[in-house]
């Protein structure tokens, strides 16, 4: 279809013709995303005057690299959030993805591929569980996803004795490993965050999720298999939380039951201050990336310029704050119009 | 090209045809032994007060409840209508009060809702908003800024052509209007009154649940009032009045009024 199909207005229809086409709807949209983004480029200004260690190669790759994770598990709790739910799962999907891959290639020599696999699935398996209780038990998603976080991450301390178990070298690859010049967390980060984007913009089950968010009633009374929508975006959310898991192992060579205890908040932190409504449709992946970058970029420029980790803290908490304060008052602005 | 069916002469059968319809929650009895016609190219005004069964009845057209006895005829033919699917694949389409939009989408993707129009398993956004754009104009619904944008920003009325135009966007041969003008102002609720006259004229079946007699006698070819459950009235419009449809919702019949005052 070309944009010159697109300018020319059919006869008899110029009223509605002369309005904005979804192109220009589309800017208008990233133009909303502009304030946490103005944020970002602020910070990194900021961060390039104020330490010469900044903006260098392997800073901003070692930058990219740390946001990896939180980001790829953004994408998923982005689509979560957006239908109105939200998976508290995520950090204990983390853990038990890490140690599962781990143990089977340890315990049972299992390929390493295929063990990767294996954490990738179980994160999805705990999806299909989220997704069934919420839809089919009926239970809000808060309490659904509060109970198997602490169903999952106790399964993955019971199955360890709480002992990380240490991987062969070699499954360091989707940690370590590069691309050519890229390291592969960052290549899984672009690829989920592609995934996901044309997932969310340009599919059905994007577009119904958005609708769920906004209204479940109006959805439902659609025509719209709510149920079926539900469950493939808890799915979703755990297959990436498993990829995720299946990343932080690797990166550290090592299936620890502790580990991912600070992703859940932060991803969802990551989401929020991209602009997602925690009441549902709306949000976006992008949004959820920039989140993540300036979160990352909060932390790295507070170890850049030694400022303690108590500090970044606070500063994460009131760039959060601050985010939702101003989400909200745009949103003020636009239903007074 | 408008998605709705050219003039269609006014057939012996009705479109819709519900006979001996009842339905009960636990004790309540909701329905009983309801019978309604809906024919094609004409608005029948659907009345009753509180609690007469008018959602209800409409639900069971609509395909959320299911009847416990009578049958419901489709041009002529017993149907079944076990869900909203089922309804829409017959030509029914129901545009409820409150719930016929979703806030955070735009007009486009309203009207094209659990329905998209795919190509190549993506979303063929051009498709859709040329679409969406015809229909909104062979309705003449020509007030809004842009169809691409979200329909929190409408006005009322705005809002209420657009939950028509979705429901007529699917070759759909009998509309059901819950409450239409409900909430709206004056020249709002003409806005929506003219929409609900240009469908008919377009030949479908249009069938206007309202509280405002004054709403139901404009536009209303025929009129329909449930009292307590029971079809107490239905007839042309013309073989009303104000006074009887109010007799009729008040006390489930006419010309026996109560004594007493």
């Amino acid at each position: 279809m070309t944009d010159a199909q697109m300018a020319e207005p059919a006869p008899g229809h110029a009223a509605i013709e002369a309005g904005e086409p979804y192109r220009r709807a589309w800017i208008r949209r990233l133009l909303e995303q502009l304030g946490p983004f103005l944020f970002v480029l602020v910070l990194g200004g900021a961060l390039t005057i104020a330490s010469p260690h900044f903006l260098t190669i392997t800073n901003i790759s070692a930058v990219f690299v740390q946001m990896s994770v939180i980001a790829i598990l953004a994408v998923g709790q982005v689509m979560v959030i957006i239908t109105a739910g939200i998976d508290l799962s995520v950090s204990s999907v983390v853990a038990l993805s890490g140690v599962l891959s781990t143990m089977v290639v340890v315990n049972d020599h299992w390929s390493i591929p295929l063990g990767m696999a294996v954490g990738v699935l179980v994160g999805g398996g705990v999806g299909v569980i989220n997704g069934v209780l919420v839809t089919k038990v009926h239970l809000p998603p808060f309490i659904a996803t509060l109970g198997t976080l602490s169903a999952v991450g106790g399964i993955a301390l019971l199955i360890t004795n709480g002992q990380p178990i240490a991987a062969p070298t070699s499954f360091d690859v989707l940690g370590d490993g590069q691309v050519g010049p890229i390291p592969v967390p960052i290549v899984l980060m672009a690829i989920v965050a592609a995934v996901g984007w044309f997932i969310l913009s340009r599919t059905t089950l994007g577009r119904s999720a958005y609708a769920i968010g906004s209204s479940y009633e109006t959805a439902r009374l659609s025509g719209i298999r709510v149920d079926r929508v539900l469950i493939a975006v808890y799915v979703i959310q755990g297959l990436l939380a498993g990829l995720g898991g299946v990343i932080v192992a690797s990166r550290v060579v090592t299936g620890d039951p502790a580990a991912g205890v600070n992703y859940n908040l932060d991803a969802i932190a990551a989401v929020v201050i991209g602009g997602a409504s925690l009441f549902g449709g709306e949000g976006t992946v992008i949004g959820g990336l920039i989140g993540a970058l300036l979160m990352e970029l909060i932390s790295n420029g507070g170890d850049l310029l030694n400022i303690s980790n108590f500090w970044q803290n606070f500063i994460l908490g009131v760039v959060i704050i601050a985010a939702v304060a101003y989400d909200q008052v745009r949103r003020r602005a636009l239903q007074s119009r | 090209m408008a998605q709705v069916a050219p003039e269609v002469k006014v057939a012996e059968e009705p479109l819709l045809k519900v006979r001996g319809l009842d339905k009960h929650f636990g004790p309540v009895q909701a329905l009983s032994k309801v019978d309604l016609d809906l024919p094609a190219g004409q608005v029948t005004g659907l009345c009753g007060d509180n609690g007469a069964g008018k959602s209800v009845l409409t639900k069971c057209i609509a395909g959320i409840h299911q009847p416990d006895a009578g049958q419901i005829f489709w041009e002529g033919r017993p149907v079944e209508i076990r869900s909203a699917r089922d309804a829409s694949r017959l030509g029914i389409e129901t545009v409820y009060q409150d719930l016929a939009l979703a806030d955070n989408l735009d007009i486009v993707q309203n009207m094209f809702l659990g329905r998209e129009r795919v190509r190549r398993g993506f979303l063929d956004e051009d498709e859709m908003e040329r679409a969406a754009a015809a229909t909104l104009a062979s309705l003449r619904v020509t007030t809004v800024r842009s169809i691409r944008q979200p329909v929190a920003t409408l006005s009322g009325g705005q809002r209420q052509s657009v939950a028509v135009a979705k429901a007529v966007m699917w070759n759909s041969k009998l509309v059901i209007l819950d409450e239409p003008t409900a909430a709206l102002g004056v020249m709002q609720t003409q806005m929506v009154l003219d929409l609900v006259k240009r469908l008919r004229d377009h030949g479908v079946a249009v069938m206007v649940i309202s509280h405002n007699l004054n709403d139901v006698f404009e536009v209303a070819d025929r009129i329909a009032v449930l009292y307590l459950g029971r079809m107490v009235a239905q007839d042309k419009a013309s073989a009303f009045d104000r006074q009887s449809v109010v007799e009729y919702m008040t006390t489930g019949t006419v010309g026996r009024a109560p004594v007493e005052t």
